[in-house]
């Protein structure tokens, strides 16, 4: 009981924070900035379910995103459907597609897994690329709308905020939600041991492959947010390298940590933007960030800072006593 | 021309890219069968390879032989120091924790290489001339004839040290069982290093013998790697034939779907085959299957 | 909770941090986008250096009307994502008057809605003629349309009397720019397109697609690439003993591309930037004088040949210069005196942008020239 006390308090507090966050920044770019932290958190949250709880990792999500992104975009601005409508059907073909793959690509495990879900990634990556006459090809796609409601338009930093934010807020919810329940319970089972969890009558394989669509399908969701916020896709955004960058928000957040998705998220985001003063050598600072994590924080900055901090302390403390 | 000489092309085109991609497949295969790690950073020590050999040709103004012998030498000292520090030190080597690493580890060595290398793509000159030879009607480089040797070079010498020598059945052990070949005293954290070793030096001396062909820069490694990669699943990560047999296919569907379907979807071909066959024959395309380990 | 609220303010903190800006109002700030890394980094990185340079010498000299100019970089890697992000923190932290860049066709499409919302005006370094057709209020280019490229070598191949082609191009921004434009300006010269083939940025082996070719009718091929695609391609036409005539495109007019393809490089045609001739270029030739100038510098500077691509950056600081000259100095300003810029002689051509033209170059951008002896020479 009083433990979904607290998680109640905790989401509350995000969703303070993250209403009054504009009265904060007054300045544009940094709200600019928030709104991909929005995306990025949605899409590190769908990876972490798939990653994290159920441990099963994909070099592909990238690819979901991107069909996401290009479905809304490809129906809204050839086809000039209403961009809800686009949303909606971005969502329910990539979910169909990722259940359908999602049976053969699953019954595989570790680097197998990997390699199949970073083959599927690259060729969703050269589909973008070669079908020109739908995609517009390496040069990519523009004149995408803005989503609207009634006759208000977001079409501004601000109002982007604030509907991605609703996004991902919801998105922290049900997945919340989730771990909590019965089918959380299930997935760490089979993170564990899918042996013991199938001897305890876990359908583990048919619950991989829903948690692998419904992975998909947030994915795409944050795609169609991602398209009618730019306005514009080009494939160069959806390829092995952004399927890597998700990987790293997930592992420098935390795995199976919801609020850990978000940090990590807003972390890779941000960075970038800091290490600019790095010029051309930022990408080794990245590589570098994402061995060190591996190597002494498994648990990602969530666990492992608060753990590094006790440890710390502990030492002083051990340190005090030992001259006395 | 004839389809039937078109095809002949294709097929001397796809053995000659294939072999490239099976030599650098068994450089994965190597540290696979000995413990069980999938390195995402062999692509790079191929990199390495062609790199070095820029650099002391260029730069150190070695002969040919000698050029190749320090690159070797490079390529392995950065894939033992990498084993060294981000494999060993590692608490809980988790087949994920293993991806992230050497994933990290394929970025970090890529970036260190263009901030003291450049960007730039350089050429390297082919060890014997580049007169094309016929075979038939179609024509192949005497630089590929480079690459057939020495995959089956390596490939037998590397049956001969996993069969008969000490070392060799030792890495093997550590495969099968840790543990077990802890326990029966078996050096497994050396084995793990020495399995790094060979397959750096194995990968660089891949990267040093194609890069006449593919040229050299930073980023090569990347794409080269992954199709490596892909030769191997296909083979079922063996250390032998079944891997050379993986590149060769692969190399021949990509040349015949680039010629007889679409050349912008070649990639796409190689991939889908590869997916086909793990969805249907997970355990390579030439191997017995395996009981799963749990 | 315990966990929970750190990893939150960490959160925040961090975006807070990320906002730390620095003014000096003495200083005219331009933005500039270029990908100086990621595999565009062929073209980001000579823009950014040129436009250094180039900026440099200006402030060396007083700067423009006594004002110092101050140029923001910020890298790409040829991500629309990152070219937005960075677009807008130039735009509403750094407050610049002017952005030159994004380097790739993809990354400027992405930018423009950005800045014509805001209005700031964007001199982009890409080739891509649907930057700037429709025109665009805020947005020019320099570089130079790829279909002026296309039209030399059609012209060429009318002249000797070949109509028949084969197209071989790279399956990124470059090459597909590249494809949409010789299949598009084919009829208007007779010439009919008979093999369509693309390669991978990375491939290291074209001979399937070549053999393809090679059992055409094609009479000529037609390479479109950025280096060092097309240095396979030359070696594998070589190869497969392939007699027909080579074109390339100006995504190879460097001497990288005749050190890369070597032997295989001799008689290759390509249509190019004046930069690489710049001192055979006849005497009376407008660009001469900014050709050789910009040739010397940047040899000077960074001990390597000065190409085109970096010679789009130097043009969009030097047409800026002349708008600021001109007395403009907000964005708005800037955008008018850009507009009314005529005769301005760079290195990508002699500019006149108008209301109704805001990539300001003609045919007259482009010559072609034949690699012999490892040396460019101009074919007449």
């Amino acid at each position: 009981m009083l433990s979904a006390y607290r998680e109640i308090v905790k989401f509350l507090l995000l969703v303070a924070i993250v209403l009054l966050l504009p009265l904060l920044i007054q300045e544009g770019y940094l709200l600019n900035v928030m709104v991909f932290v929005g995306i990025h958190s949605i899409l590190a949250l769908a990876l972490n379910l798939l990653l994290g709880y159920a441990g099963q990792i994909s070099l592909g999500h990238a690819g979901f995103f991107g069909l996401g992104a290009y479905i809304s975009g490809i129906l809204t601005a050839t086809y000039s459907i209403n961009p809800w409508a686009a949303m909606l059907a971005a969502a329910t073909l990539v979910t169909l597609l990722a259940f359908i793959v999602g049976f053969p690509i699953l019954k595989l495990k570790g680097h197998y897994l990997a390699m199949a879900t970073l083959g599927l990634g690259i060729i969703i990556y050269i589909i973008f690329n070669e079908a020109v006459d739908h995609t517009g090809g390496p040069s990519g796609l523009s004149g995408i709308p803005n989503l609207s409601l009634g006759g208000f338009s977001f079409d501004s930093d601000l109002r982007n905020y604030y509907l991605i934010w609703t996004f991902t807020l919801v998105a922290i919810g049900l997945s919340l939600n989730l771990v909590n329940s019965r089918i959380g319970r299930a997935l760490r089972a089979i993170h564990d041991s899918e042996v013991a969890a199938r001897v305890m009558g876990v359908n583990a394989r048919l619950l991989k492959v829903q948690i692998f669509a419904l992975s998909a399908g947030l994915s795409a969701v944050a795609g169609s947010l991602y398209a009618h916020t730019m306005t514009f896709v080009a494939p160069a955004s959806f390829g092995f390298n952004f399927s890597v960058e998700l990987v790293t928000m997930v592992i420098i957040g935390g795995l199976a940590s919801i609020y850990g998705s978000l940090l990590g998220a807003a972390l890779l985001t941000v960075l970038p933007e800091m290490l600019r003063a790095f010029q051309d050598y930022d990408i080794i600072v990245y590589g570098l960030l994402l061995i060190v994590i591996t190597m002494f924080m498994p648990g990602g900055l969530v666990k492992g800072l608060p753990g590094v901090l006790t440890a710390l302390r502990r030492k002083a403390a051990k340190e005090e006593s030992g001259d006395a | 021309m004839e389809l039937a000489d078109q095809i002949a092309q294709y097929l001397v085109s796809g053995l000659s890219t294939g072999a490239i991609y099976a030599l650098i497949g068994i450089g994965f295969a190597i540290i696979y069968n000995s413990t069980d790690i999938i390195n995402f950073a062999q692509g790079e020590l191929v990199m390495l390879g062609g790199m070095f050999t820029l650099f002391s040709l260029n730069v150190l103004h070695l002969p040919l032989p000698l050029a190749i012998l320090f690159a070797v030498a490079a390529a392995t000292a950065v894939g033992v120091l990498f084993e060294r520090l981000t494999i060993r030190p590692l608490k809980s080597p988790t087949p994920l924790a293993l991806i992230i690493i050497t994933i990290g580890g394929s970025i970090l060595i890529r970036g260190i290489t263009m901030m003291i290398g450049g960007k730039d793509t350089h050429a390297i000159p082919a060890f014997s001339g580049s007169e094309p030879i016929l075979i038939g009607t179609a024509t192949i480089l005497p630089q590929h004839l480079w690459i057939f040797a020495l995959t089956a070079l390596a490939i037998t010498a590397n049956k001969l040290f996993f069969e008969y020598t000490i070392t060799g059945k030792a890495m093997r052990a550590c495969a099968v069982n840790r543990r077990a070949a802890g326990l029966v005293g078996i050096d497994v954290k050396r084995m793990v290093l020495f399995s790094f070793a060979i397959s750096s030096a194995l990968g660089s001396l891949a990267g040093i013998i194609v890069a006449p062909l593919t040229m050299t820069s930073y980023d090569v490694g990347i794409m080269l790697g992954l199709k490596g990669f892909c030769a191997a699943i296909i083979g079922g990560l063996s250390g032998g034939i079944g891997t050379v047999l993986g590149g060769l296919l692969l190399g021949v569907l990509e040349s015949l779907g680039a010629g007889l379907i679409s050349s912008g979807y070649k990639d796409a071909i190689a991939f889908i085959i590869l997916l086909l066959i793990l969805f249907i024959r997970p355990q390579g395309l030439f191997t017995k299957a395996q009981t799963e380990r749990v | 909770m315990k966990r929970f609220l750190p990893t939150t303010m960490l959160t925040f903190l961090l975006l807070l941090s990320a906002s730390l800006a620095f003014a000096s109002p003495a200083t005219i700030k331009i933005g500039a986008l270029f990908s100086v890394t990621g595999p565009p980094s062929f073209l980001g990185e000579p823009e950014r250096n040129s436009a250094k340079m180039v900026v440099d010498e200006i402030n060396a000299k007083g700067g423009v009307k006594g004002k110092k100019l101050e140029l923001i970089v910020y890298d790409t890697q040829g991500d629309a994502t990152k070219a937005v992000q960075a677009a807008n923190r130039l735009i509403k932290e750094d407050k610049v008057v002017a952005i030159i860049g994004p380097s790739t066709t993809g990354e400027s499409m992405a930018v423009i809605p950005v800045v014509e919302k805001e209005g700031i005006p964007l001199i982009s370094c890409a080739a891509g003629s649907k930057i700037t057709d429709p025109v665009k209020k805020w947005v020019f280019k320099t570089a130079q349309n790829d279909g002026l490229a296309v039209a030399k070598i059609y012209e060429y191949l009318n002249k000797k009397k070949l109509a028949k082609v084969a197209i071989l191009t790279v399956s990124d921004g470059f090459g597909s720019s590249g494809r949409e434009q010789l299949k598009a300006h084919a009829e208007k010269f007779g010439i009919q397109v008979v093999v369509d083939e693309t390669y991978g940025p990375k491939d290291t082996d074209m001979t399937s697609q070549l053999t393809k070719i090679r059992g055409s009718q094609a009479q000529a091929i037609i390479c479109w690439g950025t280096n060092p695609g097309p240095a396979v391609v030359a070696k594998n036409v070589k190869q497969l003993g392939i007699k027909l005539p080579l074109f390339m495109s100006h995504g190879v007019s460097s001497k990288k591309f005749i050190e890369l393809a070597g032997d295989a490089s001799d008689g290759i045609m390509l249509p190019s930037g004046k930069v690489i001739v710049s001192d055979v270029l006849p005497a009376g030739d407008k660009q001469k004088k900014s050709l050789l100038a910009f040739v010397k510098d940047y040899q000077n500077h960074y001990k390597a040949e000065g190409d085109h691509f970096g010679g789009h950056a130097w043009d969009a600081v030097m047409l800026l210069k002349g708008a600021v000259e001109r007395g403009a100095d907000t964005p708005a300003a800037i955008r008018d005196q850009l507009e009314k810029t005529t005769n301005f002689a760079g290195i990508g051509g002699i500019f006149s942008y108008s209301a109704a033209d805001h990539a300001g170059l003609g045919k007259d951008a482009f010559v072609l020239v034949e690699i012999r002896n490892k040396d460019w020479t101009l074919v007449k």
